[in-house]
């Protein structure tokens, strides 16, 4: 199963892809920047992503929402998202309607600063404090990816900080920080741009050179600081966090080849077998058998640089304790790193991502933001045809080498979470969990 | 710089919602087949008439403890044995029950297709139910309902439908049982739903993918023949209110960070009359971005991170809720906003501007809802679990076409009721109670988080 993809670049530096489709009268627009709270300064984490919400003020000849409004009266969804390394911005939209999701972008990557007021500023401002209340502080386990940042991440690494931000920056935002930020990163040659779905190529490539093509080249982005991290921790990494949760719930994280790479599909299906599905070992060990675990999955960060992350999640059942389930979770990975992984758990992991790959190719937008992530991460948005096959490619060898490379005791990060109130007092419990 | 003219939308391409076919098989399962071809892929979905609207008295949670109990095992295949035989083949077969019907899912590459859905029909036809996992199922939803006490989310939903519908009402206890109930489920309860439930005249299976209707009966024939034959009858479903009066309950947690919010009353079943006003009215209200609840509550005051208003559509009538989470001290201002916006579509009609956004929006998103074949498959699902006319698909636009404004004001003032609004609020009592006597909220009752 291949899918179509055609490339070409603006003079600008602006690089497109596109792969038709017309099995439905849908059209899907995906740029993804290649900036994201790696690229904060100092004093303004939290910004990116407060960033992305001004993105939706409008611009110079669109009012302030009214992005989102004439998307949706076109009978469109859209939305945008911020991580670690890009931002992107999407529109899934009848197909009729592909010049003015086009020229929403544009006009918002061309002239944003025309739009944008403090009154806007401190809106978006309060907007993002709420997501942060609602999705970190007042949610249980919300505070994992920022604790998981700071726990595996060297301080001076640009993955170390919170990628939503601490209140105190996202009020020290301004609008000088909003020009500089739009000047040095939202250039058409530090974005791609994706069309997939129910077009016409000569039509497409018109529509983009006449609303993007007179687009200004940027300046160029100040060098991220060093990225690279050797393959492991070297040590044991540790860290208790007292919470207002139910249950104890331990992220295990261990540094892993960056996406992309041969390694990665390799840490990639060990990450499956250990944890995707309930046919898994972790849920078959710690859930079915041992009955210590209410849930355990696994994922990967799929970080193209400086390192990747696979991290277990295991949530504790009410008699367990955090040391126990620490103990059990360990004991498992010390298997597995001792004993290695068989030929049948490869199979079945590669099995499922191969079904989970191609059924995610079948939604016009999905596709659009895959071939945004291969543009951006390689250049070469033509990768998103050859997943299935570099799975395919990963042997029962290729992963227990990346298990003796990559799961052993010098590589693994412990993030666990240990309710607040629980039966023992919180210096009973840190004794007990061994730290204080 | 940028062109500063709007390019106007080209003509439309037509769609219609994928074709299916409808028949019975001679062992009573209703099936139906949606052949889309677009990638090599087959969703196969079994709904039976055993959700949790359909439990004994007492017996809150066995729908979805029966439910995933089907995943544990057959004279063959033990649980993990049987989970292994199904993701060797790249799919994981899927459990559960809502109110209205139990389901089991998979999806799959055309390839392994027929090999999956022998041991779906195998799986279901056989269950052993062995007592230990039984016994590690309902733990697990016990720990579920233990974790609950620490999501606010969750939490606000969870007390918003106990304080909006009569004790005696299914309705208003969780879907998947409390505490109470869960803890005294046993095998023998499993045993005894599945073989009062689990009937070829309760079942209907959606097949929708890279298959043609032909090769679909005679998998869905071959795969189910041994499933019991037989009809199931529904229970009378009580959906009285708790109270007809106004009132406010918050379930204090010191020290939250914010308040999380539901207000609303019982709404209406999903089979009304006034099913597409009442659609429209809402988008309008709460449903979309652009909605006043949203735009006024996140754009124009920035009390939060969204606001929505939303019919839970069921067979019965389900609620009626507006949600959102604000910070701490603007509570009582946010809810007043909220009470403004139901009084303000209630009171005169909608802009032709505001109406034209939710239609054509409601319109034109139509086609990209359908875009994968477990979303087919769910929407035959709603087809045949509200029992709606076969063209309810093809239809759906020109239903929505023909609401006027002065429908959905009709819908407003008679679907909306503001003298009977239920607030609930998950959040610091110390901060937020005074604040809200001042609106009026009728009774107010403050529990322990």
């Amino acid at each position: 199963m291949r899918i179509p993809v055609e490339t070409f670049q603006l003079d600008n530096g602006l690089f497109v892809s596109l792969s038709e489709d017309h099995t439905a009268p849908i059209v899907a627009v995906n740029l993804w920047y290649h900036v994201g709270s790696a690229n904060e300064r100092a004093g303004r984490t939290g910004f990116a992503h407060l960033f992305e919400h001004m993105l939706f003020q409008g611009s110079a000849h669109v009012g302030s929402n009214e992005h989102f409004e004439l998307i949706q009266r076109a009978g469109g969804t859209l939305n945008g998202s911020t991580w670690l390394e890009r931002t992107n911005y999407f529109e899934t939209v009848p197909s009729n309607e592909l010049a003015l999701a086009l020229w929403l972008e544009a006009d918002r990557m061309g002239e944003l600063l025309a739009a944008m007021t403090q009154e806007k500023l401190d809106t978006q401002r309060d907007v993002v404090k709420n997501e942060r209340r609602w999705s970190v502080d007042n949610q249980p386990y919300g505070t994992m990816l920022e604790k998981m940042q700071e726990l595996v991440f060297p301080s001076s690494h640009p993955f170390q900080h919170s990628l939503i931000g601490s209140m105190d920056d996202l009020s020290a935002a301004s609008l000088d920080d909003v020009a500089q930020f739009f000047a040095t990163y939202y250039t058409p040659d530090n974005a791609v741009l994706s069309i997939a779905g129910d077009f016409e190529s000569a039509e497409a490539r018109r529509l983009v050179n006449e609303y993007f093509g007179p687009i200004p080249k940027g300046k160029g982005k100040p060098p991220l600081p060093p990225m690279n991290l050797p393959p492991v921790f070297g040590k044991r990494l540790r860290d208790v966090v007292y919470d207002n949760v139910s249950l104890p719930r331990l992220f295990m994280a261990f540094r892993s080849p960056v996406f992309g790479t041969e390694g990665y599909y390799a840490a990639s299906v060990t990450s499956a077998l250990l944890g995707l599905r309930r046919g898994s070992r972790l849920h078959q060990a710690l859930v079915r058998e041992r009955q210590v675990a209410a849930d355990a999955s696994a994922f990967t960060f799929d970080l193209a640089k400086g390192t990747d992350l696979v991290v277990v999640d295991v949530t504790a059942r009410p008699e367990t304790s955090a040391t126990q389930l620490e103990e059990e979770v360990e004991q498992e990975i010390d298997r597995l790193y001792r004993d290695g992984a068989s030929e049948f758990e490869v199979q079945r992991a590669v099995a499922l991502i191969e079904t989970d790959l191609t059924a995610s190719l079948q939604s016009a937008g999905e596709r659009a933001d895959r071939l945004s992530m291969f543009a951006t991460y390689f250049e070469r948005p033509q990768l998103i045809n050859d997943q299935v096959d570099r799975y395919r490619a990963v042997t029962v060898g290729r992963v227990n080498e990346i298990i003796s490379e990559r799961f052993g005791a010098n590589n693994r990060a412990n993030l666990i979470y240990v309710p607040r109130e629980g039966v023992e007092s919180e210096d009973v419990l840190a004794a007990a969990v061994g730290t204080a | 710089m940028v062109a500063s003219l709007r390019p106007h939308a080209g003509p439309p391409r037509s769609y219609r919602f994928p074709q299916f076919t409808d028949e019975r098989l001679a062992n009573g399962i209703r099936l139906l087949t949606a052949p889309v071809a677009k990638l090599p892929l087959v969703t196969v979905l079994v709904l039976v008439d055993a959700g949790s609207t359909n439990e004994p008295h007492g017996k809150e949670g066995i729908a979805a403890l029966t439910a995933a109990a089907l995943l544990e095992g057959t004279a063959e295949y033990d649980g993990a044995e049987l989970a292994q035989e199904f993701e060797r083949l790249g799919t994981a077969l899927e459990s559960g029950a809502d109110w209205d019907s139990a389901f089991l899912k998979i999806t799959v590459l055309t390839d392994k297709l027929h090999e999956a859905t022998k041991l779906l029909g195998h799986a279901i036809s056989g269950p052993i139910f062995p007592e230990r996992e039984i016994e590690r199922l309902r733990s697990e939803r016990l720990a579920e309902i233990l974790q609950l006490e620490t999501e606010p989310r969750g939490l606000a939903d969870e007390k918003f439908s106990e304080f909006l519908y009569a004790d005696e009402s299914r309705y208003s206890k969780p879907d998947e049982g409390g505490i109470e109930s869960v803890s005294r489920l046993g095998r023998s309860d499993v045993e005894h739903f599945y073989r009062a439930n689990y009937k070829s005249g309760a079942t209907t299976v959606i097949v929708a993918g890279d298959i043609s209707p032909e090769d679909s009966k005679a998998l869905i024939s071959g795969a189910f023949k041994e499933w019991p034959g037989g009809s199931v009858s529904r229970h009378q479903l009580l959906t009285d209110v708790r109270t007809d009066r106004k009132s406010t309950h918050i379930v204090n947690k010191p020290d939250a960070p914010q308040s999380e919010l539901r207000v609303g009353h019982i709404g209406l079943p999903r089979k009304h009359k006034d099913f597409f006003p009442t659609l429209v009215m809402n988008a309008v209200l709460g449903g979309l971005f652009g909605s006043r609840i949203n735009l006024n509550l996140r754009e124009v005051h920035g009390y939060t991170y969204g606001a929505s208003s939303f019919y839970d559509w069921r067979r019965g009538p389900g609620p009626f809720v507006v949600s959102t989470a604000v910070e701490s001290e603007v509570t009582a201002p946010a809810l007043n906003e909220i009470l403004l916006e139901i009084d303000r579509i209630r009171g005169e009609e909608i802009s032709a501007e505001e109406l034209s956004l939710a239609k054509d929006y409601l319109e034109g998103v139509f086609p990209i809802r359908y875009e994968t074949t477990s979303a087919i498959a769910s929407a035959l699902a709603t087809l045949a679990i509200y029992d709606l006319e076969l063209d309810y698909y093809d239809s759906y636009r020109a239903n929505i076409h023909k609401v006027s404004a002065t429908a959905v004001l009709e819908a407003a003032r008679a679907h909306l009721h503001p003298e009977q609004l239920q607030t609930v609020i998950v959040g610091d009592a110390g901060i937020i109670r005074d604040s809200i006597m001042s609106l009026g909220p009728g009774e107010v009752a403050v529990h322990n988080g």
